[in-house]
């Protein structure tokens, strides 16, 4: 369902300011989304004035230093710093990306604001619960699919043939395009998302999978694959430059080519 | 909930998919337009001139030039969605650029014949 507004209890309040430490001399302001179930009430925006010139480059770099010198409750999810595990995704200056590869300088505007991934329960502060996002993945049944016996060694692929999964198996599943994209806000619970659909893709063209009718089966539905209405937001975000968009598309070409 | 529409920095490809949306409300209304001046026309002379008045007046003028620039930019869209059916234009780039020209060639083909329209007298 189309809703516009927040719901009343997810409304975001003004919070508390933390002002820069005495002789800061590069100060730049950073609005975090803060929320903690529990403490209860609406969630809230803090804002935290830090000396940048004692952080690294990076909007991750920024929030260890806050949870380190400032405010140790700030909960985030991290781990790689180097945009491989996809942990750290967020909205950052209005823009789904990953902390540790998005420098805090490139974020137009005078402050940087960081809030979880949207349209999404909360969990606390920045991490959002991602249960749905994972189980639309895991109904795609992303592994290879085999009736033909298996060979002695490895199933064996074309250079030709492996070369269709570039640009697809790269996806770390960070989980900013599903949550760009305002078709899965307003039909996450019944449309799969973008992320979920380029998985989709790179086994139905996989050249050693041996079940794609039954998979394009499994996506013939009004909403699970048609819900894309081409807004682009997923490609316009991914981190991994990656293009949900396109492979939605190429599904759809596969579902008309399959009965012409 | 966290906050979706309230934060989202929007791309230019993401107001053309709204703005096609209104376009087609904008079509529906032009189409109920139509089938009211086709009513007023058989209802007689007199309806036909209180009709003509008041999608005449600069009010009426106003809606009916930006269902003009609606139905160009629908137009325009609908080839770039075709072109994205057949597989093509899905680099961010490209998508920005032919939405883009899609709002573009909305306006200019929207002044384009009502310039004409001005010419042959119709607007007076």
């Amino acid at each position: 369902m189309v809703e516009l507004a927040l719901p009343k209890n997810s409304r975001v309040q003004a919070g508390k300011h933390w002002p820069a430490p005495a002789g800061a001399k590069k100060v730049k302001s950073f609005k975090i989304y803060r929320y903690d179930p529990e403490l209860g009430g609406n969630p809230r925006w803090d804002t935290y004035d830090i000396d940048v010139d004692a952080c690294g480059p990076m909007v991750l770099d920024a929030l260890l230093y806050i949870k380190n010198n400032v405010d140790p409750t700030l909960a985030f999810r991290r781990s790689c710093r180097e945009g491989v595990c996809g942990s750290c995704s967020m909205n950052i200056g209005g823009r789904n990306t990953l902390a540790c590869t998005h420098g805090w300088e490139e974020v137009p505007g005078k402050a940087v604001q960081i809030s979880p991934l949207p349209h999404l329960p909360v969990v606390k502060d920045l991490i959002p619960d991602l249960t749905l996002f994972y189980a639309q993945y895991a109904s795609i049944e992303p592994w290879l699919h085999t009736e033909t016996p298996t060979p002695e060694k490895e199933w064996r692929q074309a250079p030709e043939d492996r070369e269709k999964l570039d640009g697809l198996y790269e996806c770390i599943l960070c989980a900013c395009c599903s949550t760009s994209c305002p078709s899965y806000w307003w039909n996450g619970e019944k449309y799969l998302g973008p992320a979920a659909l380029l998985h989709a893709y790179r086994w139905l063209i996989d050249s050693r999978d041996e079940s794609t009718g039954d998979r394009l089966d499994a996506l013939e539905d009004p909403f699970k694959l048609y819900r894309c209405h081409t807004i682009m937001n997923c490609a316009q975000v991914c981190p991994k430059g990656l293009n949900p968009a396109k492979a939605i598309a190429e599904i759809k070409k596969m579902m008309v080519e399959r009965v012409v | 909930m966290s906050p979706h529409l309230q934060v989202w920095r929007w791309h230019v490809t993401m107001a053309c998919s709204i703005l096609h949306r209104g376009s087609i409300f904008a079509l529906y209304l032009g189409a109920i337009l139509l089938a009211g001046w086709a009513v007023a026309l058989a209802s007689g002379p007199d309806h036909y001139a209180c009709y003509t008045e008041v999608v005449g007046s600069p009010l009426g003028k106003l809606v009916l030039f930006g269902i003009t620039v609606m139905l160009f930019f629908n137009l325009a869209y609908n080839v770039r969605q075709a072109f994205w059916d057949l597989g093509y234009g899905f680099t961010p780039k490209t998508a920005d650029m032919t939405g883009v020209i899609a709002i573009a060639f909305g306006v200019v083909a929207a002044v384009v014949v009502w310039v004409i329209a001005g010419f042959t007298g119709a607007l007076s």
